[in-house]
């Protein structure tokens, strides 16, 4: 793909996020017309939009940027077009670390503690996902490492469930596992989009190493990468990303799986240049998502998780059949 | 000095002494091949050369340099390498693919100028022009193979080192890639191949190195490295030279008979 095609694929993109963007703030159980935008402080609705609406629109954006993201770096990483945070149980494993300070109780101590915990957890789950791959990083072996974090990891959380002290924190852990943008405060912005930002930077600076891998790992390091410093940028950045997005929202799957796939026919199949449009989209796609399980009638608001999960299922079903008749 | 070298190299994997005392030293300007039996240790030895591979003892040398501590980025400039199982893990265009060949030169921004021009000569002296916007999945293996050739070649590197670059092509298909190695090698490359075909490696070497149980076990012009006493002791084979219109052909008669493997 051209450099100019490549620009006006992002512009495209962003002026996509643009009017999503403007629509969350407008649209919801209380509609909120343009007005009331520029005549700030006296009328009672700008405080939807201030206190509720712009820290949920924006969390929705940083989270899609981030899972859009860490899916097409996973997918160039393992070459595999089924690889997103969610499938191989990085999510998982972020939510585990997550749950466990909320069940010992350390969640309650500080603001932080229940964020550190969730991106420990991503972090190590990328490095236990590249350790059970090891050095060959066949596609099997690491779906296989996958669903066995995913298995494990569920398992846990099943655990602390089951064992949860009091009905609560059941109902608490419960909740906030099933993944939803709505009542997030500008705290839980500003705890998540530092963590989003760097890990996005460290993944971007995969790119060139992501590219490479195209030729193997044989061949990427014939070209002179250094693949130990890109597995080190690409555990440290999806699991940042992965584990401060999970901490805010809870578990929101898919996204990192379909946006790269929906970019390559625009984008061409070069994984570098998969990076950036695939994170526009997610963040497009989570944000238009979210719109939707506001405005769809129903007695509580639809959690923005289950909704993904609704509509990702289906398309990685329509996936997998697509590549066994690309593979037979 | 134009030369790669290697001293005493030493290579154990899984408890099986792969390389065991390897020394050579190769010019540039020169088709070498690299022959032996199955399991003689011919990869492991291109990988030690490519840089990929630390030998358990000895050293590599690019000229004065010792290979280990040239920076990977430099070191890749300088020599090529052709994977014995290639990867093409995308469907991406042949351009593309061919363009992944400038990864050691560029930084952030993508291919500048110098390096869309280099993927071009590479894309031409190759033939692979014409399907330039072609899928390289979708390639036949003789096309793939030159796709393949285009892509080392777009680094412009002084010395290329390919494993089993004629498995699975016809003979036509051989021979083209043969023709491009000694295109490359009269421009001054230094060209390094593992092959199994002992008429190709006849046909294309300037020089021929057969290893055995990992060790050098002749280096020499191909006639005198491919004589019918080191054929039997290296492969178990019975075969004979007899004159051919441009080459001595090697005719394989058969197996050794009381063939026993002497390492």
């Amino acid at each position: 793909m051209t450099a100019i095609r490549a620009h006006w694929l992002n512009l495209s993109l962003i002026a996509l996020l643009a009017g999503l963007a403007a629509l969350s703030l407008i649209a919801g159980r209380v509609w909120v017309p343009f007005e009331v935008w520029f005549g700030a402080g006296d009328d009672p609705r700008w405080l939807i939009i201030a206190e509720l609406r712009l820290p949920r629109t924006l969390l929705g954006i940083a989270i899609g940027f981030a899972l859009g993201m860490c899916g097409a770096a996973l997918q160039g990483y393992t070459r595999n077009p089924l690889a997103d945070p969610g499938v191989l149980g990085v999510a998982a494993l972020a939510a585990l670390g997550a749950v466990l300070t909320m069940f010992i109780g350390a969640s309650a101590a500080a603001i932080w503690v229940l964020p550190a915990g969730a991106m420990i957890g991503a972090i190590g789950g990328v490095l236990i996902l590249m350790l059970l791959a090891g050095a060959t990083s066949s596609i099997l072996t690491f779906i296989l490492a996958g669903a066995i974090l995913n298995t494990v990891a569920s398992a846990g959380v099943a655990l602390a469930l089951s064992l949860a002290p009091n009905p609560w924190a059941l109902n608490e852990i419960v909740n906030w596992l099933m993944g939803s943008l709505a009542d997030r405060s500008t705290d839980d912005l500003q705890m998540a989009v530092p963590f989003i930002a760097v890990g996005c930077m460290l993944l971007a600076g995969t790119a060139r190493a992501l590219d490479a891998l195209t030729m193997g790992e044989t061949g990427a390091r014939s070209l002179g990468i250094n693949l130990g410093m890109t597995r080190l940028l690409l555990a440290l950045g999806v699991g940042l990303a992965t584990g401060a997005g999970v901490a805010a929202t809870g578990v929101i799957g898919f996204v990192g799986l379909v946006t790269p796939h929906l970019m390559r026919p625009l984008t061409g199949s070069r994984p570098g240049a998969i990076l950036i449009p695939s994170a526009l989209a997610g963040a497009a796609l989570v944000l238009g998502a979210d719109i939707m399980v506001r405005i769809i009638p129903s007695p509580t608001e639809v959690k923005l998780g289950v909704a993904m999960a609704a509509l990702g299922g289906p398309f990685f079903l329509a996936l997998l059949i697509n590549l066994r008749r690309r593979v037979a | 000095m134009t030369t790669l070298s290697a001293q005493n190299l030493h290579v154990h994997i899984g408890g099986k002494q792969v390389l065991d005392g390897v020394s050579l030293s190769l010019s540039r300007g020169q088709v070498t091949v690299i022959a032996g039996p199955n399991g003689a240790g011919k990869s492991t030895l291109l990988n030690c050369l490519a840089g990929l591979r630390a030998p358990d003892t000895g050293v590599v040398k690019l000229e004065e340099a010792n290979l280990s501590v040239i920076p990977a980025r430099r070191r890749a400039q300088r020599v090529g390498f052709l994977p014995q199982v290639p990867e093409i893990a995308w469907a991406v265009d042949v351009r593309t693919y061919v363009g992944l060949g400038r990864t050691p030169y560029i930084g952030g921004r993508g291919l500048a100028e110098p390096d869309r021009a280099a993927v071009e000569s590479a894309l031409e002296q190759t033939g692979t022009l014409v399907f330039a916007d072609r899928v390289v999945t979708s390639l036949s293996g003789g096309e793939r193979a030159r796709v393949l050739i285009a892509r080392a070649l777009a680094g412009q590197p002084d010395w290329l080192l390919a494993d089993e670059p004629f498995a699975g092509l016809d003979p036509g298909y051989q021979l083209d890639v043969a023709a491009m190695f000694g295109a490359l090698a009269k421009r001054g490359v230094g060209v390094v191949v593992t092959v199994h075909d002992l008429q190709m490696a006849q046909r294309l070497a300037d020089r021929v190195i057969v290893l055995h149980g990992g060790r050098v076990l002749a280096d020499d012009a191909p006639a005198k490295a491919l004589t019918p006493a080191i054929l039997a002791q290296v492969y178990g084979i019975e075969a004979r030279s007899i004159p051919g219109t441009s080459d001595p052909i090697i005719e394989i008669i058969g197996r050794t008979p009381n063939r026993s493997p002497s390492p």
